[in-house]
């Protein structure tokens, strides 16, 4: 089974890595764009029936920092 | 008085915090290895350096924060045990949760790499009181990842209760209301970005980290 963690941060924090990532695109010519946040995607491949409860924890213990980031959890069939 | 030194795979400034612990406690630390589940008998004060653990990776001190030998440093800092953390140090304290916040990448994005000016702010902990409160320190900083970030209650608690053992006397990496170190609430446990342990004898320039080792171990022998 497959678990996709999707690492953000939370709304309010700063984030210089997007602020640079914002300043390049308008350095292409890309002028569009008023915002741009960086996360992270985590891609797990667990046994099957690996329960919600058990992601979460490994996002809360390990997986995200939650002082500063939110995640979410998506799972599926490979 | 016996001290330890944990090593982690990436950690870098472990010799030269070595060689601050020996120079003030006349005795050569415990180097023990990050994959060790305990610490030697006696130990009186532990000491998690800096440098790029793991690389850096998840985030600077998430991966180290999980290995075996800090469960047992957590459990000698909540038996009272004095620890410090510098630079990955404090980023490895705040993943374990013994500090509060994190340490983001720096506002500017560079690596900071230099001599600061330090204003200690509370000559009251165990670790600062080698020092006079309000002084100015010279010691450098080496980080990339050393903005201090929390929300506005714990930046409060932590200036209510004095829990800011040092700040920025200048801009360096955007940190929140400038701070370098902090204390934990019962004040054995202590992380900061500068590094003292650079600035212990005159070929270094000066000897304002010397005085943090030497405090640390008038207070605590």
């Amino acid at each position: 089974m497959k678990a996709r963690i999707f690492v953000t941060l939370k709304p309010g924090v700063l984030d210089p890595q997007g602020r640079a990532i914002h300043h390049a695109l308008g350095g292409l010519g890309f002028d569009g764009v008023n915002d741009v946040r960086a996360g992270k995607l985590i891609e797990l491949d667990v046994a099957d029936g690996t329960s919600d409860a058990d992601l979460d924890a490994m996002c809360r213990k390990l997986l995200a920092n939650t002082v500063i980031e939110n995640y979410r959890i998506e799972t599926g069939a490979a | 008085m016996k001290t330890a030194v944990i090593v982690f795979p990436g950690s870098n400034c472990d010799r030269d915090l070595a060689v601050a612990l020996e120079a003030v406690t006349g005795r050569a630390p415990a180097m023990v290895w990050h994959g060790d589940s305990d610490l030697p008998d006696g130990i009186g004060l532990i000491a998690l350096p800096g440098g790029f653990s793991y690389g850096d990776y998840l985030r600077s001190g998430a991966i180290s924060a999980r290995s075996p030998i800090v469960k047992a440093v957590v459990a000698a800092a909540e038996r009272g045990v004095p620890v410090l953390g510098i630079c990955n140090g404090f980023q490895i304290l705040t993943e374990t949760g013994l500090l509060p916040g994190t340490l983001m990448r720096n506002a500017g994005l560079n690596f900071v790499c230099r001599d600061i000016a330090l204003t200690v702010e509370n000559s009251q902990t165990a670790f600062t009181s080698g020092y006079r409160a309000g002084e100015t320190i010279t010691v450098p900083v080496a980080h990339h990842d050393g903005n201090y970030f929390a929300d506005d209650a714990t930046l409060d608690q932590l200036e209510a209760e004095g829990r800011v053992a040092f700040r920025y006397a200048e801009q360096v990496n955007g940190a929140a209301r400038g701070i370098a170190g902090i204390v934990n609430k019962a004040g054995n446990v202590l992380g900061m970005m500068p590094h003292p342990e650079r600035r212990t004898e005159a070929a270094h320039g000066g000897d304002d980290g010397r005085r943090l080792f030497e405090g640390l171990v008038a207070a605590v022998a």
